[in-house]
């Protein structure tokens, strides 16, 4: 996967994630693009299209549109799931998840998001091992002096 | 500061981002996003020393700053800070920024990589995945450098916990993808391999991206992995739906690993171990009959990862070619998949039969679904469907379907979406070249195609047309009554009239005997058209003109008078006057036997194969050739059907770039590319144009003039663009002397001068060496829109350099409107027997015809708020890439072109500058202000640059320039 893009029905940016370098230029001109190219499009139309020498696979979950850019050998169906098992780590974790989670935690997002895909690659699929993971650290911030006991700075 | 308790939010920041919802207007947001800056900024400077908690908030909303799409400058330090913080949330945001906001400050990058390295061997595992997931986000070469030597002893230790292994193998992954030739992964090869073989899912899913990959670049070192993907495959296949636990997504058992294996697999030919191919062949029937069986649940999600799988395996049955029986079984999986009721299947399924269409084995099978793809073409309600219908169609196509096809592709093209016009043509033409059976049909498709969408058929079109009649004469009786038929419209395209002209003028004479079509009549035709064309068809049809003379006497004394006309004989177009001249002359002074073999019927052009085909074919295969393509639009179809078929030469010059050695007609003149610029050879389908580049000035005394043109190194397409061409046209900008290009060969200086909206250039080429080149041609085109812009004007040079000798050529340059990109400068030669094909950048830029304008400070302040619309301003914020010297400043805004104004700006420190453009249509008064911040740090210094003009792509354009400039 190339990147990752959430935005709003209004054209709003929500969260960007880029597996490839690229200037930040080059980045708002691709959003930019990619936002008005999917925005266009008609509801029952196919998730799929090509933009670019891209496949961009796009799926909307009420007010907020999930949108990937996958290279050319990758499987369309199968990044919809991801797309799909990134929108139910939300939800489990912020208890039904609106839009308004993602403004307000938006570091949260790329947190889980982080556990999840890695590099643009499925690093664990598995719905209880990511928000294991992700409690796990809230978890820690609970615990700070518990946890700097245990886990010494280096020196 | 407020109390915190721990584990809560950041109020802090959580009141900054209801206040920037709460923002009525994109200024207000401004606002208050410019207060927050310079609170932060006052914070981070401020004598009291910032606890963790406070700096952790503030470089949150910094970041959150960024990510509305604002430029942030500062707060790195802050944020690396936070790296080496024991409070892990803290850690986090800190990473968080780093990873967003890359900074390639080297300075930066050590203190993050030391955070990294002690992260990393911190031994808690949470730390250690913060580390490499920052490593993985960023992944920059920097990084590569000081972490490709440990992540992989990470990855394949024993005592390493799992999370770790998953994230040290993604972190590899993204190393390797940046610097391949950082990642070694030698003595760990095996162990990395065998990773395929780890109980835990998680690990197996994370490391079979990094091994797929590495299998990819160096499939004999990974080998092993075929029959350890196998076993791992059919182990999940055949397992029920509850043994993977959490890895089983709706019923599906472990989708994504298994599409991944599937994946793998395909970066290998079938294995060749009997038993690891029958459980492959296995487990891949298992997938099919899957396929079949009642759905566990209604859930798309169900629906959609079982058929992720399935379409990953016809991937790999495709990808073998070898096993017939799967290859039916697939194309009538994906046949049903064409009539599914759910789009995302419709389109995938269109899509993957392209793929089988090119088998030999299931190409029969595709064909069976013509009907259902011609009817997804016609009702498909989602333009993206519809394009994989017709790339299907294209793809299924041969001899037995053809004329079906290319009609259904016409008749489809008159209500097709504009996005995809162009390739639909391209495709209708290659179908109809490659299938054609009798020409007739030929000509009448692409005759068929200008009208319908004229707009959309490129020269390599129409030239194959006149290329193919010209070498058939059985076709031309039908292709001058086809022609002059279809001129008989009242509204024709000007490619009609173009085409109509040519074969006419060759032509003509097979229709002449019908009173209808009598040679007056046919003249009278095409004249009628001849004012609504542009300058080259009018050129074009002058030839014609005299070609008629020769065809039918009797049309010379008409003919004469209208090249006698003032608006031929005195056109205002160089190229239109001298032809009307010429041919005048020649028509009056030549005798008949000079003029029939003067304008002596085109000869055969040679069946040759042009160069990129032979590019094409030395890549096999379809998906290798998009990549060679100059313009990445999709055609990477378009060569598939061309490698398949090789006489398809059109297929690879449709392909090519649309310069006019396209020469698909033979033309193989080094003639500029100057679109209407009246140079030689810029008419490219002229019946003369056979010369080389000298024509224009000699034609009527040149003997050699009809005979073919020697073979040049102008036979290969243009190089793209230099690199640092970008670079090399920034430095002169602000100045019009120096040297623009030097290798090891060549050396390429510049003068040039100009005024109003002319401008001469001079080019100084210099042999560095002491053997000749040979055959040096240079090409100056005017790519695009370009064409219109700027009227380009080049004198060839002489084809041989002698060591050590320099050759000059002059450029005429006249700014007709404003514009953006430079023209481009083509330099071929031969060196010792090898081609250098070099392309660089004219230094023709907008700023070019500024003339300097003087004014007061009270005029400019009028002038200035009179250019207030926000289209007419543009702005730049950007950081000081040299000194700011005062004289060096001054120096380069008066370079620039523009009068440096002095005692103007209230703030003495600022410089502003008046100038107007001076184009041909139209002057373009621009005003400038530069505004530095000397007083800043060195490495901190920056500039506001604004520019404002009556015209917004002026603005931009200018501001873009000069920002580079400082």
């Amino acid at each position: 996967m190339q990147f990752m893009l959430l935005f709003s029905r209004q054209g709003k940016l929500r969260l960007q994630k880029w597996y490839v370098p690229q200037a930040d230029k080059e980045k708002k001109k691709i959003t930019r693009e990619l936002v008005q190219t999917v925005l266009a499009r008609k509801p029952k139309m196919c998730s799929f299209l090509e933009w670019r020498d891209l496949k961009v696979v796009y799926k909307r979950y009420a007010s907020l549109y999930f949108c990937c850019a996958i290279e050319d050998q990758d499987n369309e169906l199968i990044t919809l799931e991801i797309i799909h098992r990134y929108v139910e780590l939300l939800d489990k974790y912020f208890g039904s998840v609106c839009e308004l989670d993602i403004i307000f935690n938006f570091e949260k997002a790329y947190f889980i998001l982080d556990e999840f895909l890695l590099g643009g690659e499925a690093q664990e699929t598995s719905k209880k091992n990511v928000l294991k993971a992700i409690e796990q650290a809230d978890l820690l911030q609970e615990n700070l002096d518990f946890q700097i006991r245990l886990f010494p700075a280096p020196s | 500061m407020p109390a915190v308790s721990k584990g809560d939010g950041m109020r802090g920041l959580a009141v900054f981002i209801s206040d920037i919802r709460n923002c009525k207007s994109k200024e207000a947001e401004i606002k208050r996003i410019n207060k927050e800056l310079a609170n932060i900024r006052s914070k981070f400077k401020g004598d009291k020393a910032l606890d963790g908690y406070s700096k952790k908030k503030y470089v949150c909303k910094l970041l959150f700053i960024f990510l509305l799409g604002h430029d942030i400058d500062f707060g790195h330090m802050e944020a690396v800070n936070l790296l080496s913080s024991n409070k892990y949330t803290e850690k986090q945001i800190g990473y968080l920024f780093i990873s967003v906001l890359v900074n390639s400050n080297s300075e930066l990058i050590r203190l993050i990589n030391n955070a990294i390295k002690n992260d990393l061997s911190s031994r808690n595992p949470t730390f250690m995945c913060l580390a490499l997931h920052c490593i993985a986000n960023v992944g920059s070469r920097e990084m590569a450098e000081a972490f490709a030597g440990e992540i992989p002893r990470i990855l394949v230790a024993g005592d390493t916990m799992d999370s770790v292994k998953q994230s040290a193998a993604l972190c590899l992954l993204r190393l390797y993808k940046a610097s391949p030739d950082l990642v070694l992964m030698g003595e760990w090869t095996s162990r990395v391999v065998h990773l395929l073989n780890d109980q835990h899912m998680g690990v197996v899913t994370a490391a079979i991206s990094l091994i797929t990959c590495l299998s990819s670049k160096n499939p004999d070192e990974f080998k092993t992995c075929v029959s350890l993907a196998v076993s791992r495959l059919s182990r999940i296949v055949s397992s029920a739906s509850t043994d993977l636990q959490d890895y089983t997504y709706y019923f599906v058992p472990a989708p994504w690993l298994s599409c991944k294996l599937l994946r793998l697999l395909q970066c290998y030919p079938p294995p060749e171990d009997g038993a690891v191919k029958g459980r492959l062949v296995e487990c891949l029937e298992t997938i099919l009959n899957k396929a079949q069986e009642p759905p566990k649940s209604k859930k798309v999600q169900h629906s959609n990862a079982k058929n992720a799988i399935l379409f990953e395996a016809i991937s790999l049955i495709i990808h073998y070619d070898s096993e017939p029986n799967l290859l039916v079984r697939a194309c009538n999986q994906l046949g049903q998949f064409l009539q599914h009721r759910e789009t995302n299947l419709r389109y995938l399924a269109l899509e993957s039969m392209c793929t089988l269409a090119s088998s030999e084995f299931s190409h029969e099978a595709v064909k069976t679904h013509i009907e259902t793809v011609i009817n997804a073409l016609k009702t498909e309600r989602d333009v993206s469907v519809r394009q994989r219908a017709a790339d299907l169609l294209y793809a299924m196509c041969d001899r037995s379907n053809a004329k079906q096809i290319v009609a259904e592709m016409l008749s489809y093209l008159e209500t097709a979406d504009y996005s995809i016009r162009e390739e639909m043509v391209l495709k209708v033409a290659i179908l109809a070249e490659k299938y054609a059976v009798d020409y007739s049909w030929y000509v009448d498709t692409i005759l068929n195609l200008i009208r319908i969408a004229g707009d959309y058929v490129s020269e390599e079109v129409w030239y194959r047309v006149i290329q193919i009649v010209i070498n058939r004469d059985d076709v031309q009786g039908y292709a001058a009554k086809t022609v002059f038929e279809a001129l008989q419209a009242p509204a024709c395209h000007e490619n009609m009239v173009k085409v109509g002209g040519y074969i006419l003028g060759e032509f003509g004479n097979l229709i002449a005997g019908d009173p209808r079509s009598s040679p007056l009549v046919q003249f009278n035709l095409l004249h009628s058209k001849f004012h609504l064309c542009s300058v080259p068809t009018r050129a074009l049809l002058l030839s014609a003109y005299i070609k008629f003379i020769n065809l039918f006497p009797e049309t010379k004394a008409t003919i004469q008078e209208v090249l006698r006309s003032d608006s031929q004989i005195r056109n205002s177009d160089v190229e239109l006057q001298q032809r009307a001249v010429e041919y005048l002359k020649l028509s009056s002074i030549a005798s008949t036997d000079v003029l029939a073999t003067v304008l002596e019927e085109m000869p055969p052009f040679p069946e040759r194969e042009s160069s990129i085909l032979a590019k094409l074919k030395k890549k096999k295969g379809p998906g290798a050739v998009s990549v060679e393509l100059e313009d990445g639009k999709e055609r990477g179809e378009l060569n598939g059907g061309a490698d398949r078929g090789g006489e398809a030469a059109i297929a690879a010059s449709n392909a090519s770039t649309p310069s006019p050695s396209s020469d698909l007609l033979g033309l193989r003149s080094a003639a500029p590319v100057g679109g209407p610029a009246p140079s030689a050879g810029s008419l490219l389908v002229d019946v003369f144009s056979e010369a080389g580049p000298a024509a224009s000035s000699t034609r009527v005394n040149d003997d050699g003039f009809l005979s073919s043109a020697p073979p040049s190194a102008a036979s290969e397409d243009p190089a793209p663009p230099l690199p640092e061409s970008d670079e090399l046209l920034n430095k002169f900008v602000c100045k019009n002397n120096g040297v623009l290009f030097e290798n090891q060969l060549l050396q390429i200086g510049i003068k040039s001068e100009y005024r109003q909206n002319l401008g001469r250039m001079y080019l100084f080429y210099g042999n560095k060496t002491s053997v000749q080149f040979v055959s040096f041609t240079t090409t100056v085109s005017c790519p695009g829109e370009l064409q219109s812009q700027l009227n380009v004007q080049t004198k060839p040079v002489e084809p041989l350099v002698e060591g050590g000798a320099q050759v000059q050529q002059v450029i005429n340059i006249e700014c007709l409107t404003d514009f953006v990109d430079a023209p481009l400068l083509n330099i071929k030669f031969r060196y010792g027997g090898a081609l250098q094909n070099i392309t660089l950048k004219l230094p023709v830029t907008i700023n070019k015809f500024f003339q300097p304008t003087e004014m007061a400070a009270a005029d400019f302040f009028q002038r200035w708020k009179q250019l207030s619309q926000p289209q007419q301003e543009a702005q730049k914020i950007f950081k000081a890439s040299h000194g700011m010297d005062t004289e060096v400043l001054k120096a380069k805004l008066l370079g620039l072109g523009t009068a440096l104004l002095e005692n103007v700006d209230p703030n003495p420190e600022n410089y502003v500058c008046a100038g107007v453009i001076q184009t041909k249509i139209q002057q373009v008064g621009c005003l400038l202000r530069l505004e530095p911040n000397a007083q800043a740090q060195p490495g901190e210094q920056m500039y506001r640059l604004t520019l404002r003009s009556s015209k917004d792509t002026v603005s931009q354009r200018v501001c873009d320039l000069l920002a580079e400039q400082f």
